[in-house]
């Protein structure tokens, strides 16, 4: 506790890595009861892995979690609710149960635990009352949670939260899938949590909602802590400042390669609710960046670029000719290939080799016309791509689970290379690579745009997409809301039109 | 160290432990009984397995693409019961006699795979549908006779044909003193690893099963992949069910129905075999010779025959165990 007797819970120290690439280096965070603590940093910054390990679904690899002083023990979802740490996730479809009533999922934890026979009408009274106290009156507690509203399902998730009597609330970007007059509504509802003592830790890409409704801000980047501030005492324009760190072009030079005839032209192409309607070109030596915030639609507009996805309407067209998708096959036929965020699940095969996962696209080449595969042909041919691309260690018959996550991104790349595609998309290619391998993958893509590839380059790292991209169009819910030029782009005004897909004032400059 | 200890011990007897059994149980079975390790009894063991081995090669082939047939045991009974009647009812000559039920069997491969690439059907549940409705038609085919050389018909008459001998020797012929049916498994087990391990359709099977979406993204046709692997499951069923008609020299209702386990029973055994790790054809084969050895073993020492799917079915749980913890430990 607080001298003044509010709950105080700190983090410190907090370490943790994937696969060898460090999320967070010795994070100190803290939180008091009663006060809302906007928690930001650009996507990749760690925010989510910091929270995932305070509600227990990372263990940290070192540091300690204390409430008032005295250190939990977080392993589990389980402990960190016994500890009254409960979670709103974005995606309020996972934590509820959405065949079983409001009731029933508010109460879910008594349900579970409780002995005896259930008396219903008693907990249906008892969850009106706790919605009643959050200020959420207005859900029936009859009604199945699949029936709910997103923003019903939140409130129905703070509810349960409430029941468990929890004492650290944490919101993970719950106004994304929000109107404004919804998110209203979850702001007082916060606020009447706030005032009723509850630490409440708030994240989102929204700097207008933010500072509307939070009292002090954390800012993250690159795994560790930049700030902690009061929110009166600072401003969008420093917190965005904060968020990106240095600029990107010091680090990574741009080549200057000459742009040529239109290579691919995407018209109209459009898929459920995750690609409305896009239209994209990419011409010969040009690098194309697609720029956008997590959930923009981006992987969806890659995937059906690449025929990993069929689209709803809309055409593609290379060299000038209308592609009919059905299968990533036809794509890399037509010479489209795609490197796909999901690396480890997608874009190589773990378990195999570097020179099995090297030869798959060239399988028929490799192999004589009765299809036996030529030993020695393959080997050279893994060679040359592991010695071309400095893949470490050096040798083809390694797995590819144990390279790091740089060289096994290399590899998802090599493999097209001997393919002869014209047009290559990558979709986070920099996600969980260090920072030595990066600079790798930029000069690598830099070099396929020499040889005049059209490059498409899908990332929410604005940093990058500004020292890469020729031009860059912004990705908001599903649309491209505005092209930028290299020369026009700056990190602030792309991180204004990809947040600004909605009612957002803010990062005005 | 003890935790090292712990996993070497493991990891030893994940790859060697079937091949040690095996051995095992050669040993127990060659000083209990004397006749055990003669070359006529170890030719007899090969040949009783050879049935069971081509319906493995097909259960190996859907496990490889991440998939399972179960309706092998019943394309057996129905190809044989066909091929038997083929002779016995309609007097068609050898090649119409082999020809079609591999049609057949490569018909219903085509059916399961529709069910379960295009339909989407799970697997297991495809085939298990598809397994019954097998059966179905070859009890209403045979109307649940057996078929034997000028049988009586229902309606009195005597059926016109016999078994061909070319036909028959197929089954219970001999080259240089080796069994037929034995050479052909051999044939066929060397022809199917020499697919799966050298070409690059073998290689495109183990990849789509390895990672479905990560293949497909790679450019393989992974629907056309998994379709193969179910025609040819069906295919080396439909082998089985015509050797079962040529070894017994009659076409026996419900024939197929136990080599499903024993053929799944052998696939699990095969995947651990040196330690693969994966579905292949070589360690089917031990898991084969593991079962059909227990099985001669048993039977010499009298062990009634009714008791035989409790050593198979104990061999499967085995062989299960094996593998799942090992799964289990590679991905912590």
């Amino acid at each position: 506790m607080t001298t003044d007797g509010r709950l105080e819970l700190t983090m410190r120290g907090i370490v943790k890595s994937f696969a060898g690439v460090a999320a967070l280096r010795g994070v100190d965070f803290a939180v008091r009861g009663g006060e809302i603590h906007a928690l930001l940093g650009a996507n990749g910054a760690g925010k989510s892995t910091l929270m995932k390990i305070l509600s227990g679904a990372y263990t940290a690899d070192a540091g300690e979690i204390a409430i008032g002083g005295a250190a939990l023990a977080i392993r589990t979802p389980r402990d960190a609710m016994d500890q009254g740490i409960a979670c709103v996730y974005q995606e309020v479809d996972t934590a509820l149960v959405p065949e079983l009533t409001v009731t029933e999922n508010v109460m879910l934890d008594r349900i579970v635990r409780g002995k005896g026979a259930v008396r219903w009408s008693e907990l249906h009274r008892e969850a009106e009352r706790i919605l009643e106290g959050i200020g959420a009156a207005g859900i029936s507690v009859r009604r199945k949670a699949d029936e709910l509203s997103i923003a019903q399902k939140q409130l129905v998730l703070i509810a349960r939260a409430a029941a468990q009597q929890a004492k650290v609330l944490i919101f993970d970007e719950p106004t994304a899938p929000l109107s404004l007059e919804e998110a209203n509504r979850l702001f007082a509802v916060m606020r009447r949590l706030r005032d009723e003592g509850v630490a409440c830790i708030f994240i989102s890409h929204r700097l207008g909602e933010v500072f509307e409704l939070c009292d002090r801000i954390t800012v993250m980047r690159d795994g560790a802590r930049v700030e902690t501030v009061r929110a009166a005492e600072t401003n969008p324009q420093r917190v965005i400042e904060a968020m990106l760190g240095k600029p990107f072009e010091e680090e990574f030079p741009k080549a200057q390669v000459e742009i040529g005839e239109t290579l691919l032209e995407v018209r109209g192409i459009r898929r459920g609710t995750k690609v409305r309607g896009v239209d994209l070109t990419v011409r010969r030596g040009e690098i194309v960046a697609v720029a956008g915030l997590v959930g923009a639609g981006k992987t969806e507009l890659s995937r059906l670029i690449a025929g990993a996805d069929r689209a709803d309407g809309g055409e593609i067209v290379l060299h000038g000719r209308r592609l009919s998708l059905s299968e990533p096959r036809d794509a890399i036929r037509a010479g489209i290939v795609l490197v796909p965020e999901e690396r480890r699940k997608q874009g190589v095969l773990v378990e195999e080799t570097v020179r099995t996962n090297l030869s798959l696209p060239s399988l028929r080449a490799l192999s004589s016309p009765l299809g036996f595969i030529r030993a020695v042909q393959e080997r050279r041919h893994a060679e040359s791509i592991v010695a071309g691309l400095g893949i470490v260690p050096p040798r083809p018959q390694q797995q590819v689970k144990l390279l790091s996550g740089g060289n096994q991104q290399k590899v998802a790349v090599g493999k097209w290379l001997p393919t002869d595609a014209d047009v290559y998309l990558f979709d986070e290619p920099t996600k969980g690579v260090d920072v030595g391998a990066k600079s790798d993958m930029f000069r690598l893509i830099g070099e396929l745009a020499a040889q005049g590839k059209g490059i498409v380059y899908f990332s929410c790292e604005l940093a990058e997409v500004l020292g890469i991209a020729d031009r860059i169009v912004i990705m908001s819910y599903g649309r491209i809301v505005k092209e930028l030029s290299r020369g026009e782009a700056t990190q602030e005004n792309i991180l204004y039109y990809a947040s600004a897909g909605e009612a957002d004032r803010s990062a005005t400059e | 160290m003890q935790p090292n200890n712990r996993r070497s011990f493991l990891d030893f007897s994940f790859k060697y432990g079937a091949l040690l059994v095996i051995a095992l149980v050669f040993v127990v079975f060659s000083i209990v009984n004397p006749v055990f390790l003669t070359y006529d009894n170890i030719a007899d063991i090969l040949r009783a397995i050879s049935i069971t081995m081509f319906v493995a090669i097909g259960v190996t082939l859907s496990q490889i693409v991440d998939g399972f047939d179960l309706s092998v045991g019943s394309t057996v009974s129905l190809t044989t019961v066909v091929t038997a009647t083929l002779m016995v009812w309609y007097q068609q000559p050898l090649v119409v006699v082999i020809v079609v039920p591999l049609v057949i069997g490569v018909l219903i491969g085509l059916l399961n795979a529709l069910l379960i690439v295009r339909v989407r059907i799970p697997d297991l549940l495809a085939t298990l549908a598809v397994m019954y409705v097998i059966a179905g038609v070859h009890k209403t085919y045979t109307k649940g006779y057996s078929i034997y050389n000028n049988m009586q018909m229902t309606d009195g008459t005597k059926a016109p044909g016999k078994f061909l001998p070319d036909f028959l020797w197929i089954g219970q012929g001999k080259l240089l003193g080796v069994p037929i049916p034995v050479i052909l498994m051999i044939v066929a087990v060397a022809l199917v690893h020499i697919f799966l391990t050298y070409t690059r359709w073998g290689r495109q099977l183990y990849i789509t099963g390895g990672n479905r979406e990560a293949a497909r993204l790679s450019g393989i046709s992974v629907n056309r992949v998994r379709l193969a692997a179910y025609v040819l499951s069906g295919l080396f069923a439909a082998i089985g069910g015509i050797l079962y008609a040529a070894r017994i020299g009659s076409g026996q209702v419900d024939a197929g129905a136990g080599l499903l386990m024993e053929a799944v029973a052998a696939v699990f055994v095969g995947y651990s075999v040196f330690g693969a790790g994966k579905p292949n054809v070589i360690g089917t084969f031990f898991g084969a010779v593991l079962i059909g050895v227990l099985i001669n073993g048993l039977t010499m020492l009298n062990l009634p025959y009714y008791a035989f799917d409790i050593v198979k079915g104990a061999v499967l749980v085995f062989a299960l165990a094996t593998t799942f913890v090992h799964l289990a430990r590679r991905k912590t």
